[in-house]
């Protein structure tokens, strides 16, 4: 239990054998909640993808749990909201048989939930204030409860290492509460907390640590404050107040605009 | 009844029934795939099969089989290596299944069974005793193995990337997925045919989707239709004199188009009511927010406002913001504004 919930040495991550990340410096340690900041096509995604085993690790270590991420076997100890808007399912399911999904990885290849199960999933859609939607279709939900329900999908593997890509993006205001206030019991019930985003302000509350990549490199790990607020394509680079230029462009230039590095944007 | 006195016509409706429960139980997870054509694909591949059953007078339905397994597995693992070249070589082995097939039936010595219409559009009363035994076979194991895996199947199916993220066995289990499918086909072969097989996989799902609630609810729907338009396909064709296969898939469209024209006409009704409701203020002059002089009143997941006596719920579209007037549940009636102070409603 004393290894790191993250370590990252020299880690070049990528697809094929285009690398995105490069060379990348992290160690997270048990019941931390970092920010991995970015604007788009930064690496930020990629670098998430690459800890859940969804894209290549072309060079260097990448440790979750304590075990190389290829060879993890109990992957149902990692909890992953994924970066959609909605369930996209062709069929319609319930809000509980999502749900339930996220507890199958802990039940191995045949077994089927129990009375156990059946609570952790009661109890994570609870958590994301749900509970009286159980039964309904997830289609009947709105987009911010949809994004919920993945939510709690993640929640119910009871997950040591939590992983979110963009949670808050394009979810209303109400919504955006809730998940704090959701984030913050479940980091101080010791789960540790990866939040892959654009924007801290919603969840500043709960993220105390943040990393900012920048074309493929880690250029800022520090407290959520000095990482300067959000984020976003356009504004104040976080680089400049940790006193390092970031690499590929100077103060001076322009930043490239977002769109001639959108192409590799890892969100796929 | 006159039909069930024939011992091919008993047989004929027991594979039909069996096809009509087991297509639709592989198909659910198919359409949640967006995969509907892998069964018409396998279909294809199991015609070479059946041409190496015929030209080595082994039974057919054992080496369609072998082959549309086979086929299965190699369309998997193609997948799975992520190339863009994995379209082409899906066509190559669909075509080539049934090139293959062709040429070899067209091969066999003159007296055998090589009529190909009865393997592409289905010869149901040729169903031999040995054949519905095999059957039966295919049909146990097949919903054994969807009892026991149907929740893995349902989520690999459903979110593929997540599967992968939290460990489900993704590889394994969609082979497994494919090689029902492929036992499928083959299944479906006397009653269908290779060439509609993947209609009545596809169709009953396709009407159980429209109205169910749940996956589950859907997947015992899908198998219900599946044998009704299976089994009535069957009995009509022998009236009608009409071949099965194509009876039993007319059926399921005419089925489907019923159960669509049904949902669309509820769904424009409901959409008149709703519209009723809007039209308080159809040109809405500005986007409710903080500081637009109107109170916000928070409502479970949203923010109504308080506008002239009454709460407006955002409502986002296509075309951008408009407002429902929240109505009581029981009445239909516009609910007022809470008192002051007093800013969630149960």
């Amino acid at each position: 239990m004393n290894d790191p919930a993250l370590r990252l040495a020299g880690a070049t991550i990528g697809y094929g054998d285009v690398a995105i990340v490069r060379d990348a410096d992290l160690t997270v340690r048990r019941g931390e909640a970092v920010a991995v900041l970015g604007s788009n096509g930064s690496g930020k995604t990629t670098l998430s993808r690459g800890v859940l085993g969804l894209a290549t690790v072309l060079g260097g270590t990448v440790e979750v749990l304590g075990a190389p991420v290829g060879r993890l076997r109990e992957r149902g100890r990692v909890g992953y909201v994924p970066q959609r808007h909605t369930v996209s399912g062709a069929m319609p399911a319930t809000v509980r048989e999502v749900v339930t999904v996220g507890r199958l990885p802990r039940l191995g290849l045949f077994r089927r939930p129990g009375p156990r199960d059946r609570a952790a999933v009661a109890e994570a859609v609870a958590a994301v204030g749900l509970a009286d939607r159980l039964e309904d279709p997830v289609a009947s939900l709105s987009g911010g409860q949809q994004r919920r329900v993945l939510v709690a999908r993640a929640l119910a593997a009871e997950p040591e290492l939590l992983i979110m890509d963009e949670p808050t993006a394009g979810v209303d205001a109400a919504s955006q509460a809730a998940l704090a206030g959701v984030l913050a019991r479940v980091s101080a019930g010791g789960t540790t907390l990866v939040v892959v985003t654009h924007e801290t302000g919603p969840l500043a509350g709960v993220l105390t640590r943040a990393v900012v990549v920048d074309s493929g490199l880690l250029t800022y790990d520090g407290p959520l404050a000095g990482a300067g607020a959000p984020a976003g394509p356009d504004c104040h680079h976080p680089a400049e107040a940790a006193g390092r230029p970031a690499r590929g462009y100077s103060l001076d230039q322009p930043r490239p605009a977002p769109d001639a590095v959108r192409v590799r944007d890892g969100s796929r | 009844m006159e039909l069930l006195e024939y011992g091919f016509m008993q047989r004929a409706l027991l594979a039909s029934l069996m096809v009509g429960l087991v297509a639709p139980a592989v198909g659910v997870f198919l359409v949640q795939r967006r995969l509907s054509l892998l069964g018409d694909g396998l279909g294809h591949v199991a015609l070479t099969g059946v041409g190496v059953g015929v030209l080595t007078s082994s039974a057919p339905v054992g080496t369609a089989l072998v082959a549309a397994v086979l086929g299965a597995v190699l369309i998997e693992l193609v997948r799975a290596r992520g190339r863009t070249s994995g379209d082409v070589a899906l066509a190559v082995l669909f075509y080539g299944g049934i090139a293959g097939g062709v040429v070899l039936l067209s091969l066999a010595p003159r007296g055998q069974a090589t009529n190909l219409d009865a393997y592409l559009f289905g010869a149901i009363t040729t169903t031999t005793a040995a054949d519905v035994a095999v059957f039966g076979v295919i049909t146990v194991v097949v919903l054994g193995v969807v009892w026991l895996l149907g929740q893995r199947l349902y989520a690999v199916s459903d979110d593929e990337e997540y599967a992968r993220a939290v460990g489900l066995p993704v590889l394994p289990l969609n082979t497994v997925l494919a090689a029902l499918v492929a036992s499928t086909v083959v299944l479906s072969m006397r009653v269908v045919g290779l060439l509609l097989i993947s209609a009545l996989m596809i169709l009953p799902s396709a009407v159980a989707q429209l109205v169910g609630r749940s996956f589950r609810t859907t997947l015992y729907l899908a198998c219900a239709i599946g044998v009704v338009v299976s089994v009535s396909g069957t009995a009509g064709s022998y009236y009608t004199g009409t071949p099965s296969g194509g009876t039993i898939v007319l059926l399921a469209i005419a089925l489907f188009l019923a159960v669509t024209a049904a949902v669309a006409l509820r769904d424009a009704t409901a959409r008149r009511r709703h519209g009723r409701r809007v039209v308080v203020h159809a040109a809405h002059p500005h986007e409710h927010g903080t500081g637009c002089g109107h109170r916000a009143v928070p409502h479970g997941d949203h923010v109504d406002y308080d506008h002239d006596g009454h709460l407006h719920a955002p409502h986002r579209t296509d075309s951008g913001v408009h407002y429902d007037e929240h109505t009581d549940e029981h009445t239909g009636d516009p609910v007022g504004t809470p008192p002051a102070g007093r800013t969630e409603r149960a």
